[in-house]
């Protein structure tokens, strides 16, 4: 179990797929959907092993060694010369704490949108290679160690998003598709020239003593590291590391997105087909909170810590400004969308809390949002591809219509909407504890508390709109849900009640990286103001 | 019976239901009569409830039994607990609610019979007595308050159990919303809680508190956190302001209002006021007995006027509540339990009553449709009178007693602090109650019947209904808590049972009345918390004349009923019309809730939509904006290449292509040509120089 690289397979296998999809005629649709299905499934099959293999006690973050199932060796390797010295780019990959639970989740998740895909007619061959490699470039975001690999996947899943929301999306698939890609670049734009800022500021030492500029995350993170000149070193008294920590921020921001960089995530959503939107919301708006998490924290830790009261505000605003809006959408999917941006609010102000729980609360929180989530736009999908509007005053009654389905959309909901017994309560719950417990943030958890009362507001309402009240008499031909439908539905309710009722091994496997994660924060706090008076 | 055993039965009261709930909901559309089950599973938890009762109050009078496992751990010193606290109080409580629950069962079997989703109707009574015997057993603030939404939920789900009716999906969600408001307001209670005192457990949040560890190190948080979890009882308990949620509430099925919206889980508020008693000081008593009187008094007068039978009996469950409330408030602890078993009896069987007359009326219920059925409905007619005595407090009922202490607390409390003004609100509220009551039966009982046509077809429910109203109304006679039908006092529920709330707070911040006596204990340093003497001495001072003045209003308030509606000698039309203003202001329940619809209620939808614009124009028109800026620039940069610099380019192609079309002219490739250009070329040069 040890040598087998059991991260690259899990990132390069839905590669593997695509070769296999791509090669099998376009006719054979059959064969290329169950490709996928076979692939993803053995993704989700690989990343429970891992979980099996999975040491809960050790910490990750910045401790090289405390990383599991590392695969590290020297990629591009270019001899120095004049002022560039060596380029040198490993292929380093690990899990933590931090990232293990987000693996679980592209893997669950993908496999879930891969059966949710069943239903796509248009050029399929086309949309499952772009879909498997989609699938690579999210899981290789979450393993990579390596700023430059971390940056290649993240730029990866940028080309298949744009063509799967561009090609197989809505009406205005066209603009939604290019505001994202064009936004999500414009994003890329900083946190590419923070990495080549960082990447000259400081130095790796080399087994055999010599020192070399370095993209290895873990190194960046040292301050050691770091040269007396480098643009980016707290060493130097003129660094530009506050203005690089804004840039890199906002490079992760608009992923989550953070208001105000959020609008293009309703359109996007409301163009894209049900899988694509289940990805989206599911996986890819969890990279921007674990970019900041893993990136932003660790190496910029002083100002993290200086700037934790305005992550917390916009993690407020976010929760309270998302949920106004998605009080005001007509479109079931919008709605589900600004729900998102709400809850992607906690997230935030939980990281922003920089104690255990209120970060422990922001990790569980992308998960169980993840899962929730997901849920959500298959719950309008469902819908859609039945009454094929999802004009949410267009509805009405389908409770008494569709009990089963209605069933499940009470399940996410409620989950939605904190209930507890459900898995949103916990990481919401821990969230506001976190952010209460930190005095900084203190004030903003409990004005987000006003996220709890507004999330019920609109959840309830749209429940009342669409699945009570008196049927439709245009909706007596909708049937319940199909055996492929439950097979989606099934194993997300399962996921969002077990972890509502025992959330302790999704906690204990985050643990002590979280615990790693303030430690380190704290540590760096007395080391940096050892450098500079703040 | 061993402690341990009363932990073990506790934990199946408290997982039966659920599993009741579970398999009654999915196994629901197979199998018709699965609802069986759940009726098996709550009598099987009622007769668990009662023997840990028994065990509890036999064996272990005096202990607090207290256990609990760990749930979740985020680091070595953050554990997250789950856990048990059995006392006297919770035993009490979950007999209460499972017999009630019991009762609503069976009642409903026949209520709802033919209903087309009858068997999830049980399976929800099952997830609510679940989530309601998990708010009376925890041993901490975070898991009453997971039970706490979780009795939301079901509450939610059974109001808007007919969900096709737009007033019912209406009236669930307003309940579920409504309650998130008080329910904020405890979250950050706890927040405040779990900060200080790094628990959630009630017994080491008490044990800090006394101490001397408070929140933010000052008493005036020590109060406001009072007043924060209190919110959670102001929402859940339906109290001013936040009680415009239960008589919508009544759109539910009957046996539900009477289980849920009645008995139980409004109770609930009360019963985490009584759980957090301890750290109350002076100014949050001062709060909870003002909130109580404001919610025992405008329920009242709104309850006067109202015409719907269950309307009624809302707002009288309203003013009730609020009653135990303020005896909390002016720290008539004992009684404000007492009252809160007596009065979940008496009004189960009000409701359960109401239901009797509604099926029997064909879901009629207006009252000024109704009269006469005492003679159709004898066992209803009969029940529901005796529960309307004790609500009224009429010796030998169990209302009498509960709400004469209450009275009592109330006239202590005055003679002790000055504030009157609790004692003189409970009278008045205890003259409406009578009045109201009376109004309610002698309208639908007495006299002629309105509708012949539902008149003649009424007829008396069967037994699954009857038993529970006769129960009901059993137990809302004196003798099941004191021999003494005049003294609670002198009854095992008082001298045995119910303790004198062990106090925590800070001694400053208590009435001077609260404030301990402390008795050192020989051979440790734990201090002995107790109330004053001179409480219980006020207390017994004001026993007699409160309850002579309480019977006396009782009365009064029955009489002028009957000379209103029975005997008529008070033209009430008439009287309606000449206070006009005021008999609207009751009758349209103080304006509250037009008044909630126009400010918070359109205030929020109109932020929305604000802030819905803003996102679509301001924010996005940015974005898109720019997109377009971008796009005229690039447009710009374009037109600027192509005309200005390729221009460029080109223009010097031009001139070159221009000046080899002229100078081709002359490459002719004749030499002769070329020897004349260059002699004239010599020959314009010479003379250029010559010059």
């Amino acid at each position: 179990m040890n040598n087998f690289p059991i991260l690259s397979f899990l990132t390069f296998l839905p590669i593997l797929g695509m070769v296999i999809v791509l090669i099998l005629p376009k006719r054979q649709e059959l064969s290329i959907k169950v490709t996928t299905l076979v692939i993803t499934g053995l993704q989700l099959v690989l990343s429970i092993i891992l979980l099996m293999n999975y040491n809960y006690s050790a910490g990750g973050i910045n401790d090289a060694n405390s990383f599991q199932f590392v695969e590290k060796f020297t990629w591009i390797n270019i001899p120095g010369f004049s002022w560039i010295g060596n380029i040198k780019i490993d292929y380093f990959m690990g899990v933590d704490g931090l990232s293990t639970p987000l693996v679980l989740l592209t893997a669950i998740v993908t496999f879930i949108a891969t059966i949710s895909s069943w239903s796509i007619d248009k050029s399929l061959k086309g949309y499952f290679a772009m879909f498997l490699l989609l699938d690579t470039g999210m899981m290789g975001v979450f393993v990579a160690l390596d700023f430059f690999l971390f940056y290649i996947f993240w730029e990866l899943m940028l080309l298949p998003m744009y063509f799967l929301i561009g090609i197989w999306g809505g009406p205005r698939r066209e603009y939604a598709a290019i505001k994202f890609f064009l936004y999500t670049l414009f994003g890329s734009i900083f946190i590419l020239l923070v990495m080549i800022g960082l990447y000259f500021s400081s130095m790796e030492t080399l087994a055999n003593g010599s020192k070399v500029f370095t993209f290895n995350l873990l190194e960046l993170m040292n301050p050691n590291n770091y040269t007396a000149t480098g643009i980016l070193s707290p060493l130097n008294p003129n660094n530009l590391r506050f203005i690089a920590y804004i840039g890199l921020f906002v490079g992760f921001a608009i992923k989550i997105p953070m208001f105000p960089f959020h609008t293009w995530l309703p359109d996007a959503h409301v163009e894209a087909p049900t899988a694509i939107s289940v990805i989206l919301a599911g996986v890819l708006l969890k990279m921007g909170t674990y970019g900041i998490l893993r990136v932003s924290y660790p190496i910029f830790p002083e100002l993290t810590y200086q700037l934790s009261w305005f992550i917390a505000l916009f993690g407020m605003i976010n929760i309270i400004y998302g949920a106004f809006c998605a009080m005001a959408q007509k479109d079931f999917k919008k709605l589900i969308a600004y729900s998102s941006i709400s809850h992607m609010g906690y997230v935030l102000l939980g990281m922003s809390a920089l104690n255990t729980m209120g970060i422990s609360g922001a990790v569980l929180q992308m998960f169980n949002h993840g899962t929730i989530t997901a849920m959500l736009f298959l719950i309008v999908g469902v819908v859609y591809d039945r009454a094929h509007t999802r004009d949410l005053d267009a509805f009405g009654g389908l409770g008494k219509q569709m009990p089963i389905y209605t069933g499940f959309v009470s399940v996410a909901f409620f989950a939605a909407i904190g209930l507890p017994g459900l898995s949103g309560f916990i990481s919401e719950a821990l969230v506001f504890l976190g952010g209460f417990g930190s005095q900084t943030t203190r004030i903003l958890a409990i004005i987000s508390t006003l996220g709890i009362l507004l999330g019920a507001a609109y959840m309830l309402w749209t429940l009342q709109r669409v699945y009570l009240g008196q049927l439709n008499d245009k909706w007596k031909e909708l049937t319940d849900l199909t055996a492929r439908e439950y097979f989606m539905l099934v194993p997300l309710t399962l996921i969002v009640i077990f972890l509502g009722v025992y959330p302790s091994p999704m906690l204990n496997l985050m643990n002590a990286s979280v615990n790693h994660m303030v430690k380190l924060i704290n540590d760096a706090q007395v080391f940096y103001s050892s450098i500079h008076s703040f | 019976m061993t402690e341990n055993g009363i932990i073990n039965i506790s934990l199946a009261i408290l997982f039966l239901p659920l599993l009741g709930f579970i398999v009654t909901l999915l196994l629901g559309k197979k199998i018709k009569s699965i609802y069986l089950f759940e009726i098996l599973i709550i009598s099987v938890t009622l007769i668990a409830s009662i023997a840990v009762a028994f065990g509890k109050l036999s064996y272990f009078v005096d202990n607090k039994i207290i256990t609990e496992i760990q749930w979740f751990r985020l680091s070595d010193t953050i554990s997250i607990k789950l856990g048990f606290l059995i006392d006297n109080i919770t035993v009490l409580m979950l007999f209460v609610v499972s017999l009630i629950s019991a009762l609503v069962h069976y009642f409903s079997i026949a209520y709802m019979k033919g209903d087309e989703r009858y068997n999830r109707y049980f399976a929800y009574l099952g997830i609510f007595t679940f989530s309601m015997n998990g708010i009376v057993l925890t041993h901490n603030i975070l898991m009453m308050y997971i039970f706490w939404e979780l009795v939301g939920l079901s509450s939610y789900l059974l109001i808007g159990f007919w969900f096709e009716k737009k007033s019912a999906s209406d009236a669930g969600k307003k309940a579920f919303i409504v309650n998130r408001v008080g329910d904020i307001g405890m979250f950050a209670g706890i927040l405040i809680l779990y900060l200080t005192y790094n628990t959630f457990s009630f017994e080491q949040i008490f044990s800090s508190i006394a101490a001397g560890k408070l929140p933010f190190n000052s008493n005036f948080w020590l109060t406001i956190t009072g007043i924060l979890l209190f919110m959670g009882a102001i929402g859940k308990s339906a109290q001013f302001p936040l009680h415009v949620w239960l008589p919508d509430a009544m759109e539910g099925p009957t046996p539900v209002s009477a289980l849920i919206h009645a008995a139980t889980m409004v109770a609930a508020g009360v019963y985490l006021t009584i759980r957090i008693f301890g750290l109350l000081t002076a100014d949050a008593m001062m709060f909870v007995a003002i909130i109580g009187m404001l919610s025992a008094f405008i329920p009242a007068t709104i309850a006067l006027t109202q015409n719907d039978i269950k309307k009624v009996l809302a707002y009288s469950t309203v003013s009730q509540l609020g009653y135990m409330v303020m005896a909390l408030g002016v720290g008539a602890y004992k009684f404000a339990f007492f009252h809160l078993v007596t009065h979940a009896f008496f009004k189960a069987c009000l409701f359960l009553g109401s239901g009797s007359v509604i099926q029997a009326m064909h879901h009629e219920q207006d009252i000024r449709n109704m009269g006469g059925l005492r003679k159709k409905l004898p066992l209803t007619y009969a029940t529901f009178l005796i529960s309307s005595l004790a609500i009224s407090g009429i010796p030998l009922t169990s209302g009498f007693l509960s709400k004469d202490g209450i009275l009592a607390g109330t006239f202590a409390f005055g003679s002790l602090t000055g504030y009157w003004i609790f004692a003189v609100v409970g009278f008045l509220v205890a003259l409406l109650t009578a009045f109201y009551m009376f109004r309610l039966i002698i309208i639908t009982f007495h006299g002629e019947p309105k509708d012949l046509h539902k008149y003649e077809h009424a007829h008396e429910s069967p037994f699954v209904m009857a038993m529970p109203l006769t129960v009901l109304a059993m137990l809302s006679v004196f003798i099941w808590y004191t021999p003494n039908p005049l003294n609670a006092d002198q009854g095992w529920f008082f001298n045995k049972w119910i303790n004198s709330p062990t106090l925590s707070a800070p001694n400053e911040t208590r009435f001077n009345f609260m404030k301990s006596e402390e008795v050192k204990e020989h051979n440790s340093s734990t201090t002995e918390i107790t109330y004053s003497e001179v409480y219980t001495e006020a207390m017994h001072s004001a026993h007699y004349p409160a309850m002579f003045l309480s019977l006396f209003v009782a009365v009064a308030g029955m009489l002028t009923a009957f000379v209103f509606y029975q005997w008529k000698k008070v033209d009430v039309e008439k009287l309606a019309n000449s206070i006009k203003p005021l008999y609207n202001f009751s009758l349209n329940k103080w304006y509250i809730d037009e008044f909630y619809q126009k400010t918070f209620v359109a205030g929020t939808f109109g932020l929305s939509r604000v802030l819905g614009w803003f996102d679509f124009k301001v924010i996005d028109g940015i974005v898109n904006g720019l997109a377009e800026l971008t796009r005229k620039f690039a447009f710009f940069v374009g037109a600027f290449d192509r005309v200005v610099v390729d221009g460029l380019v080109n223009l010097t192609a031009y001139i070159s292509g221009f000046v080899g079309l002229i100078f081709r002219r002359i490459q002719t490739g004749k030499v002769q040509t070329y020897l004349v250009l260059v002699i004239f070329s010599i020959i314009i040069l010479l003379f250029l120089f010559k010059a």
